[in-house]
């Protein structure tokens, strides 16, 4: 899209934005001209460099410099053009198309064997070289996968109430990858509408095949596939839970379930909810016995108590009562629990090394919010209701007078905190072991080629 | 491992509690008899199958085989000596064999998890049991610890325990993971003692150990396995004189244009690339640890139980193609675009599979395209380019018509082997499957007539 193409646009949403900006106010939306202020101004190109490059971008021999030219990068531009393997040689080049191509979303593929922009001439010399050699681990978890266990919001809107299901899904899968599979350089992003993203970044991460990719996603999964309702149903057989499914159901999903989604979401408020809870336990006695209590409690209606927290409470007790003992009905619990709170991922981004994930901090075109990084280890404060649009940031932008140092612009705006988290719980650590895993490699490969080589 | 005259410590209170990974030699001390006894014992049961193989025996039939030779020749009166006795065996072996196999490669290491760390992850491997209804383990089950990386299936069905990266393997796990492991491993493995036997132990055991070693690799399966130059380092430079005498025609065809255009399209770059990669094929051991870790028995047993393969480790496939490369493209363009598939084929990029060698099935059903050198010649050249390559080869008239006879008829391995024959002036009589059988069985012959000569 050329300058004048960006500027056309522009008219059309009818907003002056050269105007506008004397009292401070913005207005609330999102078009092209915000668009290039954010990322003249306040998107933080040399992170994302930074960021991509791994370390190869520092002067140490060992340091693959085409590294970060055969990662892909694509943009969809405002007038839904797609522009797919765009690939840049430096920080600058990447830096310049962005803030001349405005893109309304910044998608980050993998790293190729070539140059992704130089892929037609290897294909025309028959060679089969063009492909991807390393992708991050990432994960893509929507609100949108979760309809039928909240009963608040539906579709694309999240609130307050619903999002802990994310909350969840954050600690869940960020225990997992930290303790089981032993990954340390992991972050995390509000996608900026409903849902989160999850980048694994270590090297071997970057490295898996597909086939690992798929194992570690299939290691996550626990809804049965295969119908229209495959979210819906959990199975949970053999005699225990595995170690990961145990903590995760100890350490975060029962206490979510119970404090939380209970009672926030209603969940035995009707009969039409609870019946659906009722449809798990596969014992007719245990079932009717429960629905007898609850019409009948609904009649007299004496209970001071929550009426979800008084429910969950006689089911479980009944399910863990003496007559009804067997590990089958036990189980019941569990997997109720599960189908309400466990994570839902999109198995197909995580499996397959190509797939494209939208880049931390761009702006969501329909919400105006930027996808934030989001710290771990206060994933429970992240509240998506107040994550800076971009009309606030340009607001705030204003409020400070244009100072000539361009660096820190963010920092006088909200956006400060999140570049903040995004270097000191993620960026630092990464770079400091891609170094030193650049050195390592570096000198190991130094000792093997003295080492005489023996046939 | 060391090696005593004749006193000897129990062995019965030392058993080697690692499964026979062979990862590391034994800290045990064996007598010199032994040293040979067992070693002895082993190649009987190897040369058996070597022989069951030649015999084109079925894959049960050789697991019978296999089975009744482990019996006769490496039980043991006490249980804890059979062990011993594997390891040993093994261990000697591999000093022996060092001297022929071509090796390189790295290996992956099993580490058994030790009693204390078993203690602190019993009651997680106690869960993972029984969340999939298997008994629960008990402190003589032998758990390995390996990257979970390698092992996805067990990982996806969340049949392991997995921990800081490293899932727990329960013994009768490891039966499904062995085998390519193992062989990467052994590769390296065997390029170490080669080092340490060349460098130090060589000399240190001239009177003592030496001599059984040199026994061992020449009398018992005969020449065919030894190299004439004894350890000999087979160098880049040699591949010219090799292509010549033992290469099958469509490798030499490759490698020759290779020579010429300096270049060579995606399909040549595979198919030359892999035939020229070292590829040990350790089967026979592998067999062997599959079948005393694993009571399933239900091993198919891999028709080639031969080292084979030409023998370029990555280093000098890197060398070897680059200075070929580097001519036409320059050495620039060559570490940016080519090193990658080439390290690839060795299973250093991408998927990290180590591609093997393509078979001349795999070579006859390729489609050679306009400017493609690789394919199957019998096949995809003119009858005149053939009859020309032919004679080049050195094949006469007579052997001429029956080659090109075959070829008309679309039997092109069978055209291949009556190259074979009439280049080598000996019968082949398992026929040409593959293009590396084809050079190792050249060598065989080449190495034998310069034993004779000699
Ligand atoms: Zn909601």
């Amino acid at each position: 899209m050329t300058r004048e193409e960006v500027e056309t646009g522009m008219d059309e949403m009818e907003i002056d934005g050269g105007e506008q900006r004397e009292g401070n106010a913005v207005p609330e939306g999102f078009n092209a001209n915000y668009l290039k202020v954010y990322y003249g101004k306040l998107f933080p190109h040399a992170d994302m460099f930074k960021w991509m490059s791994y370390g190869n971008d520092g002067k140490h021999p060992g340091c693959d410099q085409s590294y970060f030219v055969r990662r892909e990068f694509s943009f969809t531009l405002g007038n839904d053009i797609y522009l797919r393997f765009l690939s840049f040689n430096s920080a600058s080049e990447l830096e310049n198309s962005i803030k001349e191509k405005c893109p309304v979303k910044i998608d980050i593929g993998p790293v190729y064997s070539v140059d992704p922009a130089k892929r037609r001439a290897y294909a025309q010399t028959g060679d089969n070289v063009f492909t991807p050699v390393e992708r991050e681990l990432i994960f893509d978890i929507d609100m949108t996968d979760y309809d039928d266990v909240r009963y608040c919001c539906s579709g694309a809107d999240v609130c307050l109430d619903c999002w802990p299901l994310m909350t969840i899904a954050i600690k869940v899968l960020d225990t997992a990858l930290r303790d089981d599979f032993g990954f340390n350089h992991i972050l995390w992003a509000y996608s900026g509408r409903r849902g989160v993203h999850c980048w694994v970044c270590d090297e071997k991460a970057r490295r898996l095949t597909n086939e690992q990719r798929a194992a570690i996603a299939d290691y996550f999964r626990v809804y049965k596939v295969g119908n229209e309702n495959s979210h819906k149903k959990v199975s949970l057989t053999g005699l225990a839970l595995h170690p990961f499914l145990a903590r995760s159901y100890t350490e975060v999903l029962r206490n979510f379930f119970e404090t939380k989604l209970l009672s926030s979401q209603n969940l035995f408020s009707s009969e039409e909810r609870y019946e659906k809870i009722l449809d798990m336990i596969p014992d007719e006695s245990v079932t009717s016995e429960l629905r007898g209590k609850w019409q009948e409690n609904r009649r007299s209606s004496i209970s001071k108590d929550d009426i979800n927290v008084a429910r969950w409470e006689q089911l479980k007790h009944l399910l863990q009562s003496g007559k009804h003992k067997g590990q089958g009905l036990r189980r019941c619990i569990e997997e109720i629990v599960f189908s309400y709170t466990y994570p839902r991922l999109d198995m197909e981004v995580s499996k397959h090394m190509n797939h494209l994930l939208k880049a931390p901090f761009c702006v969501h075109p329909k919400t105006g919010r930027v996808c934030v990084p989001i710290d771990p280890n206060q994933c429970e404060d992240f509240d998506p209701t107040t994550v800076p649009t971009l009309s606030k940031l340009l607001e705030e932008l204003n409020m400070g007078g244009v100072k000539a140092d361009a660096d820190n612009d963010w920092d006088r705006t909200s956006l400060g905190k999140s570049v903040r988290i995004f270097r000191s719980t993620f960026l630092q650590p990464l770079l400091k072991s891609c170094k030193e895993e650049i050195e390592s490699a570096y000198s190991s490969k130094l000792q093997q080629s003295k080492n005489s080589i023996s046939w | 491992m060391e090696a005593v005259r004749s006193q000897r410590k129990s062995l019965a209170n030392d058993v080697v509690s690692t499964l026979p990974l062979y990862r590391s030699a034994p800290a045990l001390e064996v007598r010199l008899e032994d040293f040979e006894l067992f070693a002895m014992d082993r190649l009987r049961v190897l040369k058996g199958i070597s022989d069951g193989l030649s015999r084109g025996k079925k894959p049960k039939e050789m697991d019978n085989l296999v089975r009744d030779l482990w019996k006769a020749n490496m039980m043991h009166p006490q249980a804890s000596e059979v062990v011993n006795k594997d390891i040993i065996s093994h261990f000697v072996l591999r000093l022996v064999y060092c001297r022929t196999a071509l090796m390189a490669e790295f290996g992956l290491s099993y580490k058994a998890v030790s009693n204390s760390e078993f203690e602190s992850i019993k009651d997680k491997l106690g869960q993972v049991a029984k969340s999939i209804s298997q008994p629960l383990p008990t402190a003589d089950v032998i758990f390995y610890k390996v990257p979970f990386e390698e092992v996805p299936e067990l990982v996806a069905g969340r049949r392991v325990f997995i921990h800081k990266g490293n899932a727990y393997i329960a013994a009768n796990q490891v039966v499904s993971l062995v085998a390519t492991q193992f062989r990467s491993h052994l590769s390296k493995a065997l390029s170490l003692t080669n080092r340490k036997w060349t460098s130090t132990l060589r000399e240190q055991e001239k009177d003592r150990l030496a001599p059984i070693v040199e026994a061992l690799s020449t009398s018992y399966l005969g020449p065919d396995y030894s190299q004439p130059k004894g350890f000999s380092e087979i160098s880049v430079k040699d591949i010219d004189e090799l292509a010549k005498s033992s290469f099958p025609l469509c490798m030499r065809h490759l490698f020759e244009k290779l020579r010429e255009d300096h270049h060579l399209k995606h399909g040549g770059r595979m198919q030359l690339g892999l035939f020229l990669k070292m590829h040990v094929a350790m089967n026979l051991f592998d067999t062997f640890v599959l079948d005393t870790l694993s009571e399933t028995g239900s091993l198919g047993i891999n028709s080639h139980g031969t080292v084979w393969g030409v023998g370029l480790n990555l280093d000098d496939a890197l060398l070897f193609w680059k200075a070929e490369f580097s001519q036409k493209v320059g050495a620039e363009r060559f570490d940016k675009e080519y090193a990658y598939s080439i390290r690839h084929n060795y299973g250093r990029e991408g998927k990290r599979t180590d591609y093997t060698p393509y078979s001349c099935q795999k070579i006859i059903s390729s489609t050679p395209g306009v400017g493609d050198h690789h394919g199957c010649p019998y096949r995809h050249f003119s009858e005149e380019n053939l009859r020309a390559a032919l004679s080049k080869m050195g094949v006469n008239s007579r052997g001429m018509e029956d080659v090109m006879d075959k070829v008309q008829n679309r039997h092109y391995q069978l055209a291949c082997t009556l190259t074979f024959e009439a280049v080598h002036g000996s019968s082949c009589d398992s026929g040409i499957n593959h293009p590396n059988q084809y050079f190792s069985d050249s060598q065989k012959i080449l190495q034998s007539k310069n034993h004779s000569t000699v």
